[in-house]
């Protein structure tokens, strides 16, 4: 009896063909193991959840500098993913070419977006402008099925090998990469924010924009000059996500599960942005484990950060690193 | 006081004359007429278009829901389609599973939806803004994963079957006389939330809306206005779902993803936020938007747009992106929406002549 019952509930479990950043084909035939599952969920976990947290912290950019809350995140990465597929693809651009053209190309994408979009709504009310970014992820959603089409497209190979040995563990080579470029992109960050001029005026404005304005740092600029560079940044991890996965519009979940990491971190605190990213990546897979070994409930691991989400706002709204909002009459 | 036109200028001096619902005899009598012309069009459109019209009535009463969360209380939800399908499951399971009658079931599915919406509502107690906006997302993942799991409430991958609508034993049948249904319910819905906007509660809503922080210094309790307000939100989402549960008589939740709760959204914005009238303005608009492009795309095809495009195999993407460009085109420019327009209409023929 034992035996059979969760063979059965298995057979319950529902066809699942979207996208899912929790499980990928890292998981193939190591079932029967758990402690080596639960290692490889781990990594799993992290490489995901680093990916998280580049989405997460180029969405807090938007939020610090300019006080918009960006619905359409995970649009830009679809955009850069789908821009880059096509480069590759269609016009037979080699990748090192590739990519800095899908760079460039979502640089000025993302100040297009401020200028044409978002620059008549300043000063409106809150709700207007996130409706502003709701409408704009349904435009480009759209537009991307309509320019490329419905069917996922697998991205031409870049790598050579296919998985490297790591402390005995089999690790695909794109999860390498996706850590190495995650990190390499934070570091990149922390660098602008820290050390360069135009990161020092752009944490200028976000602490006073009144005060910047005055000391001379264009707002103008700096607004338009923060989507730029988070469009960049969720390109990039765009087309991470998609040498893994392939390009679809599944894509554009990152830019949902962007909402729990960044409230669990803060939502104007990018060090917690990144941080709440990792937890998240990691918790999806963990539910995903408790799920197939204990629950099988399904596609567990696909709601437990919305569920995480309700309770932090229950119990912590402004997360672990946020700014508590004061307010005095 | 009852005059039948409209004074050029502002010349109440009664709380009463202040909050009438229909401000002069001429307006009362048009909505008076626009009903009974309502009445007569089962019997003079044929049933496409009358099920176009059962679908504006539907989407009306969920969508006055939402206005009354987002237009008078200034708070927002994302997942409003997410309520609308709980209260067309909760419909479909009193009629089918326990065997309440749909005329009942109706209304009870409306109580429930605005108990499950007082239970994603609470976070609203403390939040506001953007991090409720972030709350309902949540909610309508977490709805949505709970209608395909709970194989007993909605069955799950199968779609739940509802009865059709029935008074005192007497079973409707055809959309002809579902429409009677429907308007009762739009009626009964639309003067509902007008008295309440003239009641105590509705202006303490209101004062939420415009500066919470005074109006917590004038007594109002923000804890409990804001939870209500998601409640009422909840419960006209349900009605809504329930009347299309009884209309469709089969619900799966299959097409109620988040685009569905930005439809709902757009119904409002498109309508004029904070506009009763406006809002079955919108909701007329975002339903009649597609079959506008059908029409456009029949009267195109085979012409040089059509081929550059390729209309007929697109039109899915292009009504989705043509939504999309609507709202940002409303929001920037002209935020208050068709009844915005509609007032500046109204105020041009009233000061004629002489505009100025």
């Amino acid at each position: 009896m034992r035996g059979l019952a969760p063979r059965i509930r298995q057979q319950k479990k529902r066809m699942d063909c979207r996208v899912k950043p929790g499980n990928d084909g890292i998981l193939a035939g190591v079932r029967a193991m758990n402690t080596q599952l639960l290692i490889q969920l781990l990594v799993n976990g992290l490489v995901v959840g680093t990916l998280y947290g580049v989405v997460a912290m180029s969405f807090v950019l938007i939020y610090k500098a300019t006080q918009v809350v960006n619905f359409a995140q995970g649009e830009l990465l679809l955009v850069g993913a789908w821009v880059c597929w096509a480069l590759m693809v269609k016009y037979q651009v080699p990748f090192y070419a590739a990519m800095p053209i899908t760079m460039i190309f979502m640089f000025v994408f993302g100040i297009l977006i401020q200028m044409v979009f978002l620059r008549p709504m300043i000063g409106e009310p809150i709700i207007s402008v996130i409706m502003v970014t709701i409408a704009l992820s349904t435009v480009l959603q759209a537009a991307m099925k309509w320019i490329f089409g419905v069917n996922p497209q697998p991205f031409p190979p870049i790598f050579t090998s296919q998985s490297v040995g790591f402390l005995g563990l089999q690790i695909q080579t794109v999860y390498v990469m996706s850590l190495v470029v995650s990190l390499a992109m934070m570091a990149a960050m922390a660098w602008f924010f820290q050390v360069s001029k135009h990161g020092l005026a752009m944490r200028a404005t976000a602490f006073d924009q009144q005060v910047a304005q005055s000391l001379g740092i264009s707002v103008k600029n700096v607004f338009a000059m923060s989507w730029a560079i988070s469009a960049t940044v969720s390109a990039v991890a765009g087309v991470v996500v998609a040498v893994v996965n392939g390009v679809s519009s599944g894509l554009s979940i990152y830019g949902i599960k962007v909402f729990p990491a960044t409230i669990l971190g803060g939502l104007d605190s990018i060090g917690g942005a990144v941080l709440g990213g990792v937890i998240i990546g990691l918790l999806e897979n963990f539910a995903q484990y408790i799920d197939g070994e204990y629950l099988h409930w399904g596609n567990l691991y696909e709601v437990a950060p919305f569920y995480v989400l309700i309770i932090i706002l229950m119990i912590k709204p402004y997360g672990l690193f946020g700014t508590k909002d004061i307010e005095r009459v | 006081m009852a005059n039948s036109m409209i004074p050029a200028g502002d010349f109440r001096t009664t709380y009463a004359a202040d909050t009438t619902i229909f401000p002069t005899v001429t307006s009362r009598n048009f909505a008076i007429a626009g009903v009974m012309l309502a009445c007569l069009s089962p019997y003079v459109l044929n049933e496409y278009w009358l099920s176009l019209l059962i679908q504006i009535g539907i989407y009306g009463i969920a969508a006055l829901g939402l206005n009354v969360l987002v237009g008078f209380t200034g708070q927002i939800s994302i997942g409003h389609a997410a309520f609308f399908l709980f209260g067309a499951f909760s419909s479909a399971y009193f009629s089918a599973k326990l065997g309440i009658p749909a005329f009942f079931a109706v209304p009870l599915a409306g109580v429930a939806t605005a108990l499950v919406g007082l239970v994603f509502g609470l976070p609203a107690a403390r939040l506001k803004g953007l991090y409720l906006a972030i709350a309902t997302l949540a909610a309508q993942y977490i709805l949505l994963d709970f209608f395909a799991r709970a194989e007993w409430f909605s069955g799950g991958s199968v779609p739940a079957m509802a009865e059709p609508f029935s008074i005192l034993g007497y079973a409707l049948q055809g959309d002809r006389q579902y429409f009677y249904v429907v308007l009762a319910y739009v009626v009964v819905c639309f003067l509902l939330v007008t008295n309440l906007m003239r009641s105590r509660d509705g202006r303490a809503l209101v004062a939420v809306r415009d500066h919470y922080l005074s109006a917590e210094i004038m007594g109002i309790n923000l804890t409990k206005y804001r939870t209500l307000s998601f409640g009422l939100a909840a419960f006209f989402a349900g009605i809504g779902g329930a009347l299309y549960a009884h209309y469709q008589l089969v619900v799966s939740y299959e097409g109620f993803g988040i685009e569905r709760s930005i439809l709902f959204l757009a119904m409002i914005i498109i309508g004029g936020i904070g506009s009763i009238m406006g809002t079955l303005m919108g909701t007329a608009f975002v339903v009649l938007l597609p079959e506008a492009m059908e029409w456009i795309t029949a009267v195109l095809s085979g012409s040089a747009i059509d081929q550059a495009l390729g209309l007929k195999t697109n039109i899915t993407f292009l009504r989705e992106i043509a939504i999309g460009a609507i709202i940002i085109a409303f929001l920037v420019f002209e935020p208050d929406g068709l009844a915005h327009r509609w007032h500046q209409i109204k105020a041009y023929w009233k000061l004629y002549p002489f505009s100025h």
